[in-house]
């Protein structure tokens, strides 16, 4: 973008002319599947969402409650030293309204996501989850009280989908 | 000075922006490299080393994507790596580049960020959602546009913004795209096309939000020694910063960048700038959304925290404002084509500080600029400060 350059490289095609054929091409569909292990911290995480318990974990330096758990402070750089629950309610610190899937397709009905900053974690220390039961979209607000809505405790298997979401409350 | 060597910037070249090319990424690194040696008045076997920048394989669908740009890069039978910070990679890979240089190491680097989004089907967005936490985050169906979506929706409520000064970004920037020849979405819009277009993941709507795209940027950096024997007008590396954040973005306040400041600050300190606002006479943040050129002015120091909306609105940010913020067009107007414009964004600021950008000329003989661009989980940046 110098005017010392008179001419800049580049061909344009369009999307469609892979499909018309218009260009040459090759293509992949990749198949590979993986399997995580989900770790020392989160495993133990996972087992409590099955009891209906949010786990956290301290650090005794900075003296942080962090949701989600991790064995070690990444401040401090130490482990952590100790495990306690936070309760299932918490506060809206941001939320969006979305009307489009993973792979940017369009959905007829939103999706809202929302970090949650849980009650008894240190401050500002949120997780992110659905938000369901609000009602009109437009009168979510940051800053509203929420409550997680738990699958039965026979329906549930260790997964952050053990909270089917967090809904609205009013106290 | 830092390092052993002063650096030098001496040539940059680009490629068009566009949502497909038909050249492969190994052909747009070549035009783009070629272009930057032929205008530092050099040929390959000047350069002594090479590193290249290109965001996540996923795109490409090629898992070695440094090697696979060799080639096309200049690299072949040199000293050669690929960097990649995510979607601060385009303004980390000079940083790399300048290492090479003021280590004492080499005389002459040539860098080259490539990105080709278009492969990625149905659309390159999907590739974004395995950078989530595979326990925690994807099970949610986590995408991209909903972190920045988050963000922003919490940078709004804690300042009090509105979202038609968030606007007046993408209509400034789609509007300096205009006089820019390799722009793929230049355009002359108002805030009302803007707040009425689609609703993607709210308060993000669709010209929020900068295009996916194909495209290629290099520049060739030199020690002191060799910058006096090519050139009469180089522009110096005067400083260089850079900084991560924690990766549990979910327990950071997303209103304010601070990862930015301190990598502003890195940079800053280096280049004996003090009171960044009156210092720099134009500068290019990292906006591949609207808001994240209001963000990073913030986190760049240029004004206060909650204060870019403000001096965006009395146009101060425009091009002949006192700060002129992106006259490149950005993200939003050029296209982002992610390690591609970052570089691009540095080849603007050293065709500024030479008075070769033309048109988009920002006036009163500007000395010093500062570029910066953004990325992995909202969490990392780089800095550069130019002066001529």
């Amino acid at each position: 973008m110098s005017v010392k350059i008179k001419h800049y490289p580049g061909e344009e095609i369009e999307t469609q002319d892979f499909r018309e054929g218009k260009v040459l091409f090759e293509s992949f569909k990749p198949k590979a599947k993986y399997a995580w292990s989900a770790g020392i911290a989160i495993s133990r995480f996972l087992e409590e969402l099955k009891n209906g318990r949010i786990l956290a974990s301290t650090c005794s330096k900075c003296k942080r409650i962090m949701v989600p758990p991790r064995i070690y402070c990444e401040k401090c750089f130490k482990p952590t030293d100790g495990w306690t629950y936070v309760k299932d309610t918490g506060t809206i610190n941001t939320f969006s309204v979305s009307f489009i899937a993973a792979d940017a397709s369009r959905l007829k009905e939103p999706i809202v996501v929302a970090i949650i900053n849980l009650d008894g974690a240190s401050e500002g220390m949120g997780i992110v989850h659905w938000l369901n039961e609000y009602g009109d979209w437009r009168e979510i607000k940051i800053g509203m009280r929420v409550k997680a809505v738990w699958k039965p405790p026979e329906e549930r298997v260790g997964a952050i989908t053990d909270i089917k979401y967090f809904k609205p409350i009013k106290e | 000075m830092f390092g052993k060597k002063r650096v030098a910037i001496v040539g940059a070249g680009v490629t068009l922006f566009r949502r497909n090319l038909k050249e492969t990424g190994k052909e747009l690194a070549y035009h783009a490299a070629k272009m930057a040696l032929e205008q530092a008045g050099m040929e390959l076997h000047d350069i002594q080393s090479v590193v290249v920048g290109s965001a996540p394989d996923a795109f490409d669908g090629v898992h070695m994507k440094g090697e696979y740009l060799a080639d096309g890069a200049g690299a072949y039978h040199k000293p050669y790596m690929r960097v990649f910070v995510g979607g601060a990679t385009g303004v980390f890979a000079p940083l790399a580049g300048w290492w090479h240089v003021a280590s004492g190491k080499f005389d002459t680097c040539l860098v080259v960020c490539e990105e080709k989004m278009s492969s990625c089907y149905p659309h390159p967005q999907y590739a974004f959602t395995t950078i989530f936490d595979p326990i925690l985050e994807r099970p949610i169906g986590m995408n991209l546009i909903w972190i920045f979506a988050l963000e922003m929706n919490r940078y709004m409520h804690k300042h009090n913004i509105k979202k038609e000064d968030i606007a007046l970004v993408s209509v400034k920037n789609k509007r300096n795209a205009l006089d820019n020849p390799i722009a793929q979405l230049a355009a002359n819009i108002t805030v009302e096309d803007v707040l009425n277009s689609e609703i993607m993941a709210w308060p993000v709507q669709r010209l929020d939000v900068s295009p996916t795209s194909d495209g290629a940027a290099a520049v060739v950096l030199v020690s002191e020694d060799v910058a006096k024997e090519v050139t009469d007008n180089p522009v110096w590396i005067d400083g260089v910063g850079w900084c991560i954040d924690s990766t549990h973005w979910t327990n950071r306040d997303l209103y304010y960048p601070d990862y930015v400041e301190y990598a502003a600050r890195m940079a800053y300190k280096m280049a004996g700038i003090k009171n960044p606002p009156k210092e720099i006479d134009v500068a290019e943040p990292y906006d591949p959304f609207d808001y994240k050129e209001l963000h990073h002015m913030e986190g760049l120091l240029l004004c206060k925290k909650g204060e870019a909306p403000k001096l965006t609105r009395e146009g101060v940010t425009q091009r002949d404002g006192d700060l002129p913020v992106c006259p490149s067009g950005g993200l939003l107007g050029v296209g982002n084509p992610i390690s591609a414009a970052g570089l691009m964004k540095v080849c603007e600021i050293f065709w500024q500080l030479r008075g070769e950008a033309g048109k988009r000329q920002v006036p009163g003989d500007p000395r010093t600029g500062v570029a910066q661009a953004w990325g992995d989980l909202m969490q990392y940046s780089s800095v550069i400060v130019l002066r001529r």
